[in-house]
């Protein structure tokens, strides 16, 4: 059975209703990139230099960066030596194929929660400025909720200016309680009362905002640091999972937020975020192949329910899907027209 | 994994063509290459990128760099000279209207900092246009972004007109105007949500607030950050509401910040403000030519002097030449240029503006040890004023004292003694050879900072 075939009966294979939100959300980003690809199909009949030149732009384009580039265009030059493809049809699948190869380069991920089976679990939620850490909070509060948890926000950006009470309406929001102190206040001390209120009160789940920083601002790094040993102190093992959020907008410099983020607070993964635009977000490419943190969700609107579980498989089908047999059918058309 | 700069990309092109005597149009045709690398690792878009090595090609090919002995130097001062060229000229402020207020729109994507920079916008109008502003909170969906803006403008006593989040932003707005009318506010800035530039449904929303405001200035405010999709987001934003500046934010963090150019070169509209910090008057004008050398990776000296000259000051600074050259020079002068030194700012943001900085081998990671500046402090801070001034006179005894009275081992008095006679020795050696000129500045000690 061939890869694409694979893919796909996964993808019916589960819930309709989340593929569905899934592939909506992606549309745009697969609109413009499949679109372009096809394109590309279309325009090159043969594979040859030319048409890698075009490829290399497409993946370019969508952020992907120059050495992940370089290294896919290898390997997808190798296998269409090996297989000695001639023509352009059926490249895409290579090629989406290749793509979930670079992101499992590290051995495949479970992209679940590492939720504790006793206990609480404490999730740290990290990244910079106006990534969307709040909102997703908010979202994965309610996600959880859903499933049954008992869920605690800790309201710990004590320095941006309206951000509590930003974190205060998402709890009203999702049906869960907030910690918070007042705007200015230590965030490890929220961290240390919010930890032992969820205790207190037996919560499943803790979630930890944290105030937006650039990366390269050590003092605030530090900080980061001090939170995470704070949570650490208080609950063995804990933050459980670490969460950075990345702007799917965001370019090259992603990958240096979460080789910094990594080094702070060892992130355990990514949530990819504002992925409704036009934006692609290919950089999670490398920041999995090189870093080996994998993206765990992805943000796909502002409403509660717009957050969904990563899934490499399904990132690259959105990516390549549908328009697939569908162009194919219309190149036959113009092709016979020609 | 951090990116190399164009001078040293260039640099290893060159040491393949070296030797061949004169370049040919196949190596600039090489050369070119790497001014493509790098503006791509920049995040420049890459039309904008093939449309300019277009540019920077013909000028090269065209007698500048092939007659030239020194090639590549050449090469990046042209491709530099392009792009402070591409990126327009210094940019003067905004654009006041004739009769008051003065309408401004602030517009992007959410989380971009457009509420912050509206924050920043009004203070330094305040301050440097005497303006007397009013900001108006018309972002209802984004939970608590009301409360964001009025808490800026209570920490800048500024005043900000919010109707809660139930009445329309276009309402919002109108009643704005009014309100600024009857207090006699001769700027009016307008936060508006986060948006994305395909939602038609708020992309018309904006359309009909420019249509009631009828704004003089609508900003897009760009996070720095921001990867290919720049050119879209610009274009689309551009295309429905004809943004008249952009405000790019979070430049104070490592990012090259080629969405600079990508936005430039698809709206034609000037970069008029950066954001260079989270701080109420971290907002400064935009220099291309300091971000041509930012997009390349060459550091930004001229920012680095700016900051210099605001934190030094002169008559200290006088009196330490004078004190230099009469050779009276005291350990209290070295604890003085310390302090000086740490006003700036924090030590490596500092070497991060110096070029170069990032390529010294081994310095790469190189993370300036603050705690070892305050040992320093600790250890003159525990000498008596007579022993600063001649520490010759500083023997065993006194130095066990030093050392516990500073909370320090003799073998850090020592080494900070060592150090300060190095620095004493290389100043004679400097005025002494300064008339000829030909010593290289080096600062004796400072290497101890780092770990």
């Amino acid at each position: 059975m061939s890869f694409f075939k694979k893919m796909k009966e996964k993808i019916t294979g589960t819930n309709e209703a989340v593929t569905g939100k899934f592939k909506e959300g992606l549309t745009k980003t697969r609109d413009s990139f499949t679109s372009k690809v096809n394109d590309l199909v279309a325009r090159f009949r043969e594979v040859d230099e030319e048409f890698f030149e075009e490829l290399e732009e497409v993946l370019l384009q969508a952020d992907v960066g120059f050495e992940t580039v370089m290294e896919l265009i290898d390997q997808l030059k190798a296998e269409v030596k090996r297989k000695n493809i001639k023509d352009t049809a059926g490249i895409q699948t290579v090629i989406s194929e290749k793509l979930v190869d670079i992101y499992n380069a590290q051995g495949e991920s479970d992209n679940s929660l590492n939720i504790q089976e006793d206990g609480i679990t404490v999730i740290l939620m990290v990244g910079v400025n106006g990534v969307g850490k709040t909102t997703t909070i908010g979202k994965l509060a309610s996600r959880l909720q859903k499933e049954g948890k008992t869920v605690m926000l800790a309201a710990g950006d004590t320095f941006r200016a309206g951000a509590i009470e930003q974190l205060v309406v998402w709890g009203e929001r999702a049906g869960v309680e907030v910690i918070r102190q007042s705007e200015g206040s230590d965030p490890a001390a929220v961290m240390f009362d919010a930890v032992n209120a969820a205790k207190k009160r037996g919560v499943d789940v803790l979630i930890c905002d944290t105030a937006g920083r650039l990366q390269n601002k050590v003092n605030l790094m530090n900080e980061l640091q001090k939170v995470h040993r704070v949570i650490g102190r208080e609950i063995e093992g804990a933050p459980h999972e670490v969460l950075l959020a990345l702007d799917a907008t965001t370019g090259q410099n992603a990958l240096i937020q979460a080789e910094t983020f990594k080094e702070a607070t060892d992130v355990t993964g990514i949530v990819l975020t504002k992925l409704d635009g036009t934006a692609k977000g290919g950089i999670v490419l490398a920041i999995r192949n090189k870093l080996n943190i994998p993206v765990k969700f992805v943000g796909l609107g502002e409403g509660i329910d717009d957050l969904q579980p990563f899934d490499p498989e399904k990132y690259v089908y959105g990516l390549f899907a549908d328009g697939l047999e569908l162009e194919a059918a219309e190149e036959q058309d113009t092709e016979e027209d020609k | 994994m951090a990116f190399e700069g164009l001078a040293e990309r260039l640099q290893g092109t060159l040491q393949k063509i070296t030797g061949k005597g004169k370049i040919s149009e196949a190596d600039v045709k090489e050369m070119m290459r790497e001014v493509r690398f790098a503006l791509i690792e920049a995040d420049v878009n890459l039309k904008v990128v093939k449309e300019f090595v277009k540019t920077v090609s013909e000028r090269s090919i065209g007698q500048d760099v092939m007659k030239s002995l020194t090639p590549g130097q050449q090469v990046v001062k042209i491709v530099k000279d392009e792009l402070t060229k591409l990126m327009g000229e210094e940019q003067s402020g905004i654009q006041f209207a004739r009769k008051s207020p003065t309408v401004i729109m602030m517009v992007g994507l959410q989380g971009a900092g457009k509420t912050t920079t509206s924050g920043k916008l009004a203070n330094s109008l305040r301050k440097r246009n005497n303006k007397k502003p009013l900001l108006v909170a018309a972002d209802v969906y984004r939970p608590a972004a009301v409360q964001q803006l009025e808490t800026i403008g209570k920490q800048l006593t500024i005043p900000v007109f919010s109707l809660g989040t139930d009445v329309s932003p276009v309402e919002i707005v109108r009643q704005a105007l009014e309100k600024a009318d009857e207090d006699h506010n001769d700027v009016v800035i307008i936060d508006t949500a986060g948006r994305l530039h395909i939602d038609e449904t708020l992309m018309q929303e904006l359309k009909d607030i420019r249509e009631l405001a009828s704004p003089d200035e609508t900003f897009l405010v760009v996070d720095a950050m921001t990867g290919q999709d720049a050119v879209n987001v610009a274009k689309n934003f551009d295309d429905a509401i004809g943004i008249t500046g952009v405000a790019l934010t979070k430049l104070d963090g490592d990012t090259r910040g080629g969405a600079a150019l990508s936005i430039r070169s698809v709206t034609q509209k000037p970069i008029k403000y950066v954001g260079m910090g989270e701080k109420m008057d971290a907002l400064e004008p935009f220099h291309p030519e300091r971000m041509a050398s930012r997009i390349l990776g060459m550091g930004d000296v001229m920012s680095l002097i700016e900051k210099a000259q605001e934190n030094v000051d002169e008559e200290k600074a006088r009196d330490l030449e004078q004190k230099l050259r009469t050779q009276t020079f005291t350990l209290d002068d070295f604890l003085d240029q310390l302090q000086q030194v740490k006003k700036m700012g924090p030590l490596d943001e500092i070497l991060k503006m110096m070029p170069g900085f990032n390529k010294i081998k081994g310095l790469e990671n190189a993370q300036v040890d603050e705690s070892q500046m305050g040992k320093v402090e600790a250890v003159i801070y525990s000498m008596t004023t007579q022993e600063r001034a001649t520490p010759e006179m500083i023997n065993a005894s006194r130095k066990k004292r030093i050392a516990k009275g500073s909370g320090t081992s003799i073998q850090e008095v020592n080494r900070l003694l060592k150090q300060f006679e190095e620095m004493k020795k290389m100043v004679k050696q400097m005025t002494g050879a300064q008339s000829k000129g030909k010593k290289k500045m080096k600062f004796p000690g400072m290497d101890a900072f780092f770990k």
